[in-house]
């Protein structure tokens, strides 16, 4: 079966200047989201008290609410968890007190408030230093990511086109976070780690589009550097889809599948593919065309091996 | 020839699978729960095990299997609530209750037939989010620990100078070093070379103006003590997590003062807090009467009013004066050594200043006459009591030693009289006893036993369904050719599981994250060939020229685009923390082994089928 038969010849560069606009748009968006309402960042980043319990019957979260309240937890965030039978406490971390000890007062708590048995599903307790020790180390952990593969594509690829590559990963961080802020969805540790491997897929993503674009500037003689770019996009399309099709359906099987605790690590790949496919297509190729890329640019790249014997 | 590969590339493919499939294999066989008896620092011997399993059938306990494996006995049993049953049995056991030295603890032991077993192929390690169970981060604070240092040395200082007879005004610690106060210029000359003779690790400075003396720590002395400060505390609370009966603990030092602990199967997590934060002493006492009028007592015979009657840990009775010459808290340190007379192991102990004053006159007066060594620990237990939660407070006095006194001695000191291993136990107990600096706990993340079981059945589903919905998608688009990758795909998997096995890897739920979206983007290097002997195929090439072309034009790709992702996985390892790494370790390995069995792998099933023939068409 073929869907895309390899002879799309669809003018997509044509339309850059509203893929420019769309692309800035979202950007401005995220941005000022980030700016205004922040990341509702999890416990592992905050430092606080996390306890997860499960009911026999489906519970109604103002009774729950309420005897925290009288408990002196009038600050417990109390919610559904996957279904209504499972409920979710979140507490920030409280100066002086033992901490340690906070959670299993809650959860005895919660055990005698209820007449049928209540059921620890899970305990989380981060404190405040740990917390902010995972906040500097998940920065550094993508600071120093977005580095290694600068000087990766800067090596493998001449300067204009490491600048698109870079140019397509930080547009696509900058909106999967951007979505994280506008949706309020819990940023925890998981959703950092999806983060980072976005960055893996997207460039991968890119990597794949300037690889055929410097390898059909310097086959075919003839054509406008903006019509390469098309040709070189339109001969990847194929590829492009199929594997963002592959990823996003085993993305979507951890999605609707893989529980609650997964949930925000799947969605933020999900989003990632989306926005991954759509750089690799117009943001990278796009700057090389504001960047008046020409077959010269990829001329003066030393030469490859002229032979890969038998590879592989 | 194109597209045809020689022997020992078909020789090379075939052995890495069937390696790895005799690797993944002991994952199949799932897991028996069972009971681990083990003895601390001792074999168990097979007459106990003899014993354990004629005891377990006469109590009606039915067992699957009876093991000794690494000194351990391990019994297999068929059911959850046999497992319970079984354990609470062996605890009642008479010979068990009457020594704390053995531990029985619920286990979940890797069903793994013998065959797979003698090649050491085990299944892997599931994380504590799978199988359930406790982390915990404690600190340990180092500033209490080095003030506890700063203020044994100050009062050491005190009781020296006045041994010596130098008069001071006073001594402190302030900012970090101690200040010695004196009277006139004479005595402190004098104070601080005689103090200088005595305490050589401090670093000494004078200021004349002031008549003060100060006395700092050196940074290596600090560093030390910090040292073993953690160690001390990883020691102890080995111990009380042994106290638990939980298996395949893991307690580990992380960073300079941070100590991991990890429970799997532990629920409980109140009482697991409260043992960890007992806080356990050790009595140094000296005997009451003879051997026999211990034994005398212990069969109900009178304990003079002065004594009281204690057991030893094989259950001796002994009978102890109730006056205590020495606690726990005035040990500074102790250590196993070999006698340097005997040259049997021994114990050396050092005590304060104020222990060793009153170890001194003690045992110049009670030469040749027998003293123990008493432990005890101080636990906090929280229980239901009429359905209110109460804090119950224990107290366990045990006899670790008891040595005939052959001199006097203070300060420093041996206690002989030991096997070997009982020196180092002693030494350790002796050091663990108490924690040596207090620990906070940081960090907690505890699972549940509902919540494991279904993450790791979701986390199981997504991959198989994942999987089914990546073959037929990949069967639907390129027919043949996807037939190909969809074997290559399998092999992957496979190689997967394999490597985690091998490394005994900890899988967790973002392992199975990171196995999934493996399973999505291994088919990348697939379909950028497919796509490419397509093109070729397109542009009129012969279904031969445009296999080789495809597969030789894609590599290059297929190389940056999973080195970039892999630079992504690398740094999630290094800086990641837990959760973090298994993705990390489980996206890493998927891609290398995706790399083999998408190129090669494909490679050597397409040459097998279409190599060196005379092709009009290809599936694809």
């Amino acid at each position: 079966m073929q869907i895309l038969t390899g002879k799309t010849k669809i003018d997509f560069l044509g339309k850059r200047n509203i893929a420019l606009t769309f692309s800035l748009i979202l950007i401005i968006a995220s941005i000022a989201s980030l700016y205004t309402k922040g990341l509702n960042l999890g416990i592992d980043f905050t430092g606080g008290y996390l306890i997860e319990v499960g009911y026999s019957q489906p519970v109604e979260l103002e009774p729950v609410r309420k005897v925290l309240e009288q408990s002196n937890y009038s600050d417990a965030i109390v919610q559904h968890f996957g279904t209504s039978k499972d409920i979710l406490v979140r507490i920030a971390p409280r100066e002086g007190v033992n901490s340690a000890s906070i959670s299993d007062e809650v959860l005895s708590i919660l055990k005698h408030s209820s007449e049928e048995g209540v059921e620890m599903r899970r305990i989380e307790f981060v404190g405040p230093q740990v917390g902010e020790e995972l906040r500097e180390q998940g920065g550094l952990a993508m600071l120093i990511a977005l580095f290694g593969i600068m000087i990766y594509v800067g090596l493998r690829f001449q300067l204009k086109s490491a600048f698109g590559a870079i140019l397509a990963l930080v547009h696509d961080v900058v909106i999967t976070v951007g979505v994280f802020s506008v949706t309020q969805m819990a940023f925890d540790l998981s959703v950092l780690a999806a983060i980072l491997a976005v960055i893996g897929y997207s460039l991968n993503d890119t990597v794949v589009v300037l690889d055929r674009i410097r390898e059909t500037f310097r086959t075919q003689r003839k054509g406008t550097p903006l019509e390469i770019l098309n040709l070189s996009i339109n001969n990847t399309l194929s590829r492009t889809i199929m594997t963002s099709v592959t990823t996003l359906l085993v993305l979507s099987a951890l999605f609707f599948l893989g529980g609650e605790v997964i949930h925000g690590f799947a969605f933020a790949l999900i989003i990632g593919v989306f926005i991954g496919t759509y750089s690799s297509i117009y943001v990278a190729s796009n700057s090389l065309v504001l960047m008046n890329v020409t077959k010269e640019d990829f001329l003066e790249v030393v030469k490859e091996a002229e032979e890969i014997d038998d590879l592989p | 020839m194109i597209n045809q590969y020689p022997l020992w590339k078909y020789l090379l493919l075939v052995a890495v699978l069937v390696a790895s499939g005799i690797f993944a294999m002991p994952n199949l066989y799932g897991e028996d729960p069972s009971v681990l008896v083990s003895l601390r620092n001792q074999q168990i011997t097979e007459e106990t095990q003899i014993k354990v399993d004629e005891l377990l059938k006469s109590a009606n306990v039915q067992t699957k299997l009876s093991e000794l494996k690494d000194g351990k006995l391990l019994i297999r049993l068929s059911s959850v609530d046999s497992q319970v049953l079984a354990k609470d049995t062996i605890k009642s056991f008479d010979f068990i209750k009457r020594n704390s030295d053995y531990t029985v603890a619920l286990n979940l032991a890797p069903a793994t037939p013998k065959w797979l077993q003698s090649l050491n192929a085990l299944p892997m390690f599931l994380g504590l989010d799978l199988r359930g169970g406790v982390h915990f981060l404690l600190e340990v604070d180092m500033v209490s620990a080095i003030e506890r240092m700063e203020n044994d040395l100050a009062s050491e200082m005190r009781s020296f100078l006045r041994e010596e007879k130098i008069r001071y005004r006073g001594i402190k610690r302030a900012d970090g070093a101690i200040s010695i106060q004196f009277r006139d210029a004479d005595s402190m000359e004098q104070g601080r070379l005689k103090l200088k003779s005595q305490f050589r690790t401090l670093e000494y400075s004078v200021r004349e103006s002031e008549l003060k003396v100060i006395a700092k720590v050196s940074e290596n002395a600090l560093r030390d003590e910090r040292r073993s400060a953690i160690q001390q505390n990883v020691t102890t609370l080995r111990n009380r997590v042994n106290e638990l009966g939980v298996a395949e603990p893991v307690i580990q030092q992380q960073g300079e003062n941070r100590i991991v602990v990890q429970l799997p199967g532990v629920q409980d997590t109140t009482r697991a807090k409260d043992i960890l934060g007992a806080t356990a002493t050790l009595e140094f006492r000296l005997a009451e009467g003879t051997r026999a009028d211990w034994y005398n007592a212990d069969r109900g015979g009178s304990v003079p009013l002065n004594a009281k009657l204690y057991r030893e840990r094989n259950g001796d009775p002994v009978l102890l004066k109730r006056r205590v010459i020495v606690t726990g808290d005035q040990i500074n340190s102790a250590s196993s050594t070999i006698d340097s007379q005997s040259g049997s192991p021994a114990v050396s102990v050092r005590l304060d200043s104020k222990g060793a004053k009153k170890m001194g006159e003690v045992t110049r007066n009670n030469i040749k006459k027998p003293m123990a060594v008493v432990f005890i620990e101080n636990k906090v237990k929280t229980e239901l009591i009429d359905g209110v939660e109460t804090k119950v407070r224990t107290r366990k006095e045990e006899v670790i030693n008891v040595a005939t006194i052959q001199d006097a001695f203070s300060k420093q000191f041996q206690i002989t009289g030991l096997e070997s291993f009982e020196a180092r136990d002693l030494a350790l107990l002796l050091r663990a006893g108490a924690l040596k600096a207090p620990v906070e706990i940081v960090e907690e993340r505890t699972v549940g036993p509902s919540l494991g079981k279904d993450n790791i059945e979701q986390g199981f589903n997504s991959v198989m369904i994942g999987f089914a919905l990546v073959l037929v998608f990949m069967a639907i688009y390129y027919r043949g050719f996807g037939l190909v990758a969809n074997v290559a795909l399998t092999a992957n998997l496979v190689l997967i599981t394999a490597i985690l096995s091998l490394m005994q890897a900890t899988l967790t739920l973002p392992g199975i994250a990171g196995i999934v979206l493996t399973v999505g983007m291994a088919v990348d290097a697939n379909v950028l060939i497919f796509e490419r002997i397509r093109e070729e195929l397109r542009i009129g090439n012969s279904p031969q020229a445009s296999i080789h072309a495809g597969y030789e034009k894609a590599f290059s790709t297929i190389a940056d685009a999973n080195v970039t992702t892999l630079i992504a996985a690398i740094v999630l390892f290094s800086l990641g923390t837990g959760p973090i790494k298994g993705f990390a370790i489980t996206l890493s390995i998927g891609i290398i082994t995706s790399m083999f069995t998408a190129i090669m792998g494909t490679r050597a099933l397409v040459n097998l089928i279409y190599g060196g023939r005379n092709l009009k068409k290809l599936s694809i």
